[in-house]
């Protein structure tokens, strides 16, 4: 009986091993030139800097290990994290749904148009990002003198007597960074969101006006959405990406540091960490923490997305 | 025998039907009245570029102009001629630099079509063991900030010896997995079905790929060219060229404009002229995104 079962057992290892490779064989020759890249460049340097995270390092001497401490720093000895932390969180929750939903709002809309109207359309809102560096126009715009476009434009209207220091006021910066943020959210999602739109397979929206679709709106909820489900996923991962990276943005327009840290992110502080200070150690742990915040919001969407597109 | 001789023009009419005759599901009114929204954001989504071309344009007692004024009065190309003069003087011929970036921008962008589009299709259509890791684990090194990477990536691109070299900023971008996600999501969307039907003609995993699977998610990597290219054209370079005759035109640009108060016209005429050819890949990829819907009369 025993004989049986260990030879079935040998028998089955000799007829897994071949099968192996015959069965991932075609995928792992696919694979492997983006998995070489992908792990020497990218993994092996995200892995080294979680490393990092649990040491002291200052880029001069070698990284010394100090366990926690790092992390235990960051809540309990680090007011301006905590500073950089709630900014973060709110920025993410305003411009992360807001700027997903206006960019697939706007790609739904643009859809709408004949082909060469659709071309172009697409290009104008895709510009802030193509453009790259023009941040010097709202700065520009919201200039804290009497002379810039806003603070001219009110005084002229007499709506307000003296100019407003849109920029530097914590009352308004952390607003005009928004919209800027906001301004710049048509990014890889809505690219995204256009190139999906256009591979919709066309034969279900003639059935859908057969059975009784009345609108636009129905047609979105019951055709079009439904069949986004992989678009709409990627771009909800860049806006995860996007929407907790803000930092940038307000280092342009607002100057670094910020009044009062008002407009300072965990991006900000990696960057004053990491570049200025040389403390790559906590640098890391900093990143690492804020890997981990984004991953959360990674699963949450795709909770819910799932259930939503299903 | 996927595109049968009528899908073209099937497909074609389809479409052009769709908008000649409004189906029942489109009001008039609703359109006009999108139309004008989009027009309304579009003043704000466009201002900024407007702002630069005029900018580029401006004499320097304009830029100077107390209180500033948005628009320019006297347009002049002195900031294009000063570029160019200044571009001339230098050591190293500018076509040097113009071939360096557009080499860069347009190898490492076909590489990575390549290289992406390679990697997605196992990842959407084949089955094999740990995919769904794998998968995750590309979603999970997206969300990754690269500020703290930059100093590992360096060492190792140091210790390959790689600096002052194309492959040093070609070899990073391959390395993202950003344009594996984009690929394959679009993949996901191509019907079994088809994947099926061809496997039983005797249809093998290369010609599957190039010739089924790649098609048909024609507006995904011509988005994604869009992306890469864009990318590559940006990268300065900075951290891995110091040797003059591989150094990119941004680079090279911007030490030309922030070369003092009297060049920032210049520093507006820069912008502008990087920005070409970026906008070209755009305009042309974009629209083959458009013009493909009108040829898939599978999908």
């Amino acid at each position: 009986m025993s004989a049986v079962q260990s030879d079935i057992k040998t028998a089955r290892k000799v007829r897994r091993k071949p099968s192996f490779l015959k069965e991932n064989g075609p995928a792992l020759v696919f694979l492997a030139p983006f998995t070489l890249f992908f792990f020497v460049f990218t993994i092996l340097p995200i892995l080294t800097s979680i490393f990092f995270s649990f040491t002291y390092f200052n880029m001069l001497e070698p990284p010394r290990l100090i366990g926690f401490t790092n992390y235990i720093r960051m809540f309990f000895d680090d007011d301006v994290f905590l500073i950089a932390l709630k900014n973060t969180l709110i920025f993410a929750f305003i411009t992360g749904p807001l700027g997903y939903t206006l960019s697939f709002l706007f790609a739904w809309l643009i859809n709408e148009f004949r082909r060469g109207v659709r071309s172009l359309l697409t290009l104008i809102f895709y510009s802030p990002v193509l453009a790259g560096n023009v941040y010097f126009i709202w700065v520009f715009m919201f200039s804290g003198d009497a002379y810039g476009l806003i603070n001219s434009t009110l005084i002229k209207l007499s709506l307000i007597k003296e100019p407003i220091q849109w920029l530097t006021d914590p009352k308004y910066n952390f607003t005009v960074v928004t919209l800027v943020i906001l301004w710049l959210s048509m990014g890889a999602g809505f690219l995204a969101f256009v190139a999906g739109l256009q591979s919709l397979d066309r034969s279900l929206f003639e059935a859908g006006t057969i059975d009784g679709i009345k609108n636009r709106f129905q047609e979105l909820w019951y055709i079009t959405l439904p069949q986004m489900g992989p678009q709409l996923l990627f771009g909800a991962v860049m806006s995860i990406a996007g929407a907790f990276a803000v930092g940038y943005e307000s280092m342009s327009i607002t100057g670094f540091p910020s009044t009062d840290y008002s407009t300072h992110t965990l991006v900000l502080h990696i960057l004053d960490f990491g570049n200025m200070r040389f403390e790559m150690g906590y640098a890391s742990a900093v990143a690492v923490f804020l890997f981990a915040l984004m991953l959360l919001a990674w699963w949450i969407v795709s909770k819910t997305l799932s259930k939503l597109t299903d | 025998m996927i595109h049968s001789a009528e899908t073209p023009a099937l497909g074609r009419k389809k479409h052009f039907g769709r908008y000649k005759k409004p189906s029942l599901s489109r009001s008039k009114g609703g359109t006009i009245a999108i139309f004008i929204f989009l027009i309304m954001v579009s003043v704000f989504m466009v201002m900024p570029m407007v702002y630069t071309i005029v900018q580029s344009l401006k004499p320097i007692n304009e830029i100077f102009l107390y209180p500033p004024r948005f628009f320019v009065q006297q347009p002049t190309l002195d900031n294009f001629t000063m570029m160019i003069q200044l571009v001339q003087d230098m050591w190293v011929p500018f076509e040097r630099y113009l071939f360096n970036s557009l080499f860069v921008a347009i190898v490492g962008t076909g590489l990575y079509i390549v290289v992406a589009s390679m990697a997605a299709y196992p990842l959407s259509k084949l089955k094999f063991r740990y995919a769904a890791l794998y998968y995750q684990i590309i979603v999970w090194a997206i969300l990754f900030r690269p500020e703290v990477t930059r100093i590992p990536q360096y060492v190792i691109i140091a210790k390959l010896g790689l600096i002052n070299t194309y492959l040093s900023i070609i070899l990073p971008v391959l390395a993202t997995s950003f344009g594996v996600f984009l690929m394959r999501q679009f993949m996901i969307t191509v019907p079994d079905e088809i994947i099926e039907a061809a496997k039983i003609d005797g249809v093998g995993h290369f010609t599957m790929f190039t010739r089924i699977i790649m098609p048909m998610v024609k507006p995904a990597w011509l988005t994604l060219i869009i992306f890469t290219f864009q990318q590559l054209w940006n990268t300065t370079g900075g951290q891995y060229i110091y040797d003059e005759t591989v150094k990119m035109l941004p680079t090279v640009l911007q030490q030309i404009s922030s070369g003092g108060i009297a060049r920032s016209g210049a520093g507006a005429a820069v912008a502008l002229i990087l920005m070409i050819p970026p906008i070209t890949v755009f305009i042309i990829s974009q629209s083959s995104v458009m013009e493909t819907m009108a040829q898939s009369g599978i999908k």
